[in-house]
């Protein structure tokens, strides 16, 4: 195993499914129940089983609209507000519509969710406006029960293939490119439709331990949905919307205030004292976050240690077995008993990832990008803070409109040139006798990336780490070096993270105004809705650097009040109540 | 340049004891979504699961799904 192997096969589907995590499945078994005829692929670097974010469960849904609880019209209003308005509500109303048939689908497929003594969804209040979050009583079962509807449905697994390049052709998706990971023999793909979810860029900014993979996001997760998106000509919104997180320190995990606020947790400074009203992930909540740091009342902490005992338990139990279980055992190691110690948390490293943010390849609310018969969904896809719910719905809307799109269409013709081409540059540093391996070139990119881009964000340190990246692109394209296919695999990884790292600049760059709170602030600029209500759209530009463009936001389905606009801005807790 | 060999902690323990490695089991090479395992023969003859590259997620499908108990993930040092 792990030995570089000559080899390439081609093989034909109708729908290529790129990502085997939570989007992916969804859309691969919808297309699959729409069109039993149609020959649907699910191809992923890892195994199906456990790929994906959610490897290991998920302890909720934590954007669920559920009636009785709340209303698409609600939820809508909610999630516009939380970005700052810059929001095409067609995507957010239609997901709001129809994730209550997601959820009671996943039921269905022995996905367990809370409900109260009398039967109904025991849904808790986490937001700032609504109440949308469900406890997942066997959210660690997720990935079994998913696996076990596709081998159901006949859906051909691809495991440990990566897709390193996107085909085009006659304007419109033409199949993928792919790598096997443990032995470098090509595969490539024609498929009538691609739909890609393959996740967050999580390896982007570097965790404060040094180590490569302590991510909050799955560390396999590593932005080649945006790289290839970008080479492919698709557009991507909004990508200075960064992700940034209130993690564990060092853990680099969720604290968890999804779970332990509706059971009387919070988050709070180093004297104890609650300072946000909603532990709600939002740039304007990070933002203040932020300042208590920088105001010198941090640390900040999780705080459980005035609950009861049954409380505190019951938390544990649900924290230790589901999403990041080894949670357990780094609180063991340091010897915090959430009886008695608060949680030090910490302000995470820079990432994209609309499943808390808003940034990602640009999809309407068909998911489809701007590629005919190329569709983007989960963390990867710009519909705003999707979670797991959103993953699944928007899987499940780019799977029938793949099923409808394919009808129409044959194989659309590529130029057998970029296959080659493809071949060249993967197999660039496995040509070389010696030079730089590619955990050196990531880690340098990543560092730099926290040297020069995560906010506030600063135009000089900007414009100069644009110049850093380009040394190191140079180093690489000219330099790298692998001695097997696991390496290679990590080399192509370092190629993703250097094209998300070159377009969070750029995108940074180019709105010059402050927005999102902490996600989007430039220090020289101030809010500025006069020119900058609107997306940004990045593409590749003839010169093969990045190019911009502002779109405009979509007229609301679901009117915003003036005096709703910033209700997200009112999130510190005033002096009076912290005192309390 | 030459490559340095650089010494390094893995999180990943497997017991040789419990590995039924020898009998074609490979679960945890498997699920491991960073592909991080492999299996070695030891000295003598016999296999056993052990973590070949230290690029973890710490997440668990490998100590969850193995099904002796092998195998045991441990906090990276550099965060623990």
């Amino acid at each position: 195993m792990d030995e570089i192997q000559d080899g390439l096969t081609q093989i034909d589907c109708d729908i290529l499914v790129i990502g085997g995590g939570t989007a992916g499945p969804m859309a691969a078994l919808k297309a699959k129940r729409k069109n039993p005829n149609a020959n649907v692929v699910l191809l992923d670097k890892a195994n199906v089983k456990r790929s994906g974010a959610i490897s290991m469960g998920m302890d909720g849904l934590n954007n669920s609209v559920i009636p009785g609880y709340a209303t698409p019209e609600q939820y809508t209003k909610e999630i516009t507000i939380a970005n700052d308005g810059i929001c095409d509500q067609a995507a957010v109303y239609r997901y709001a519509q129809e994730c209550y048939g997601i959820i009671q689908e996943l039921d269905e497929f022995g996905i367990r969710f809370q409900k109260d003594q009398n039967g109904e969804y025991d849904v808790k209040k986490v937001h700032h406006i609504g109440t949308y979050v469900l406890p997942m009583p066997n959210g660690d079962t997720v990935k079994k029960a998913l696996y076990r509807q596709l081998r159901k449905a006949r859906i051909q697994i691809v495991n440990r293939y990566m897709a390193t390049r996107l085909l085009t052709g006659e304007g419109r998706i033409a199949g993928a490119i792919c790598v096997n990971t443990r032995t470098a023999e090509f595969l490539v793909v024609r498929a009538k439709a691609v739909i890609m979810g393959l996740g967050a860029a999580g390896r982007l900014g570097l965790p404060t331990s040094g180590y490569l993979y302590g991510t909050y996001e799955n560390a396999s997760n590593s932005g080649e949905g945006y790289a290839m998106a970008y080479h492919a000509g698709a557009g991507l919104a909004n990508l200075e919307c960064y992700q940034i997180n209130p993690l564990i320190k060092d853990y680099n995990g969720p604290a968890c205030a999804y779970v332990a606020g509706p059971m009387g947790g919070y988050t709070a400074n180093a004297k104890g004292e609650r300072f946000i009203e909603c532990d709600y992930w939002s740039g304007q909540m990070m933002q203040e976050f932020f300042d208590e740091l920088q105001g010198g009342k941090g640390p900040v902490y999780l705080k459980l240690n005035h609950l009861a005992e049954e409380t505190i338990s019951e938390i544990e139990r649900v924290l230790h077995i589901v999403e990041r279980p080894t949670r357990g055992h780094f609180h063991a190691g340091r010897g915090t008993d959430y009886r008695k110690q608060m949680i030090e948390m910490h302000i995470s490293e820079i990432g994209f990832c609309s499943g808390h943010s808003a940034s990602g390849v640009f999809v309407d609310e068909h998911a489809r990008t701007t590629i005919p018969g190329l569709y983007a969904a989960g963390d990867m896809a710009n519909v705003p803070h999707n979670y797991m719910l959103g993953a699944f719905t928007n899987g499940a809307f780019a799977g029938l409109d793949a099923a409808d799109f394919i009808a129409d269409v044959d194989f659309a013709t590529f130029d057998e040139g970029e296959v080659v081409a493809e071949q060249a540059r993967v197999l660039a540093p496995t040509k070389r006798d010696d030079g730089i391996p590619p955990n050196q070139i990531e880690y340098k990119t990543r560092r730099l990336v926290n040297d020069y881009l995560q906010p506030p964000k600063v135009t000089a340190k900007m414009e100069l780490a644009q110049q850093r990246f380009e040394e190191v692109r140079e180093d690489m394209e000219q330099g790298m070096y692998v001695r097997d296919a696991h390496e290679l695999m990590r080399s192509l990884e370092a190629s993703s993270i250097l094209d998300c790292a070159d377009m969070a600049a750029a995108a940074s760059l180019y709105r010059t105004e402050s927005r999102w709170g902490l996600y989007h602030n430039r220090v020289e600029y101030e809010r500025d809705d006069e020119n900058w209500f609107c997306h940004t759209i990045l593409t590749k530009g003839d010169d093969g650097k990045p190019a911009h463009s502002k779109k405009a936001v979509q007229p609301y389905v679901v009117e915003i009040a003036d005096d709703e606009k910033d209700a997200y801005y009112n999130q510190r807790v005033d002096a009076t109540v912290a005192a309390e | 340049m030459p490559l340095a060999q650089t010494a390094t902690t893995v999180p990943v323990v497997v017991n040789d004891d419990l590995c039924i490695a020898d009998k074609g089991c490979t679960v945890c090479v498997d699920v491991c979504p960073l592909d991080v395992l492999r299996i070695a023969e030891k000295a003598d003859g016999s296999k056993t699961a052990y973590m070949k590259y230290d690029e973890c997620w710490y997440c668990m499908p490998c100590e969850a799904d193995c099904p002796t108990g092998a195998v045991t993930v441990n906090l990276p040092y550099l965060l623990k």
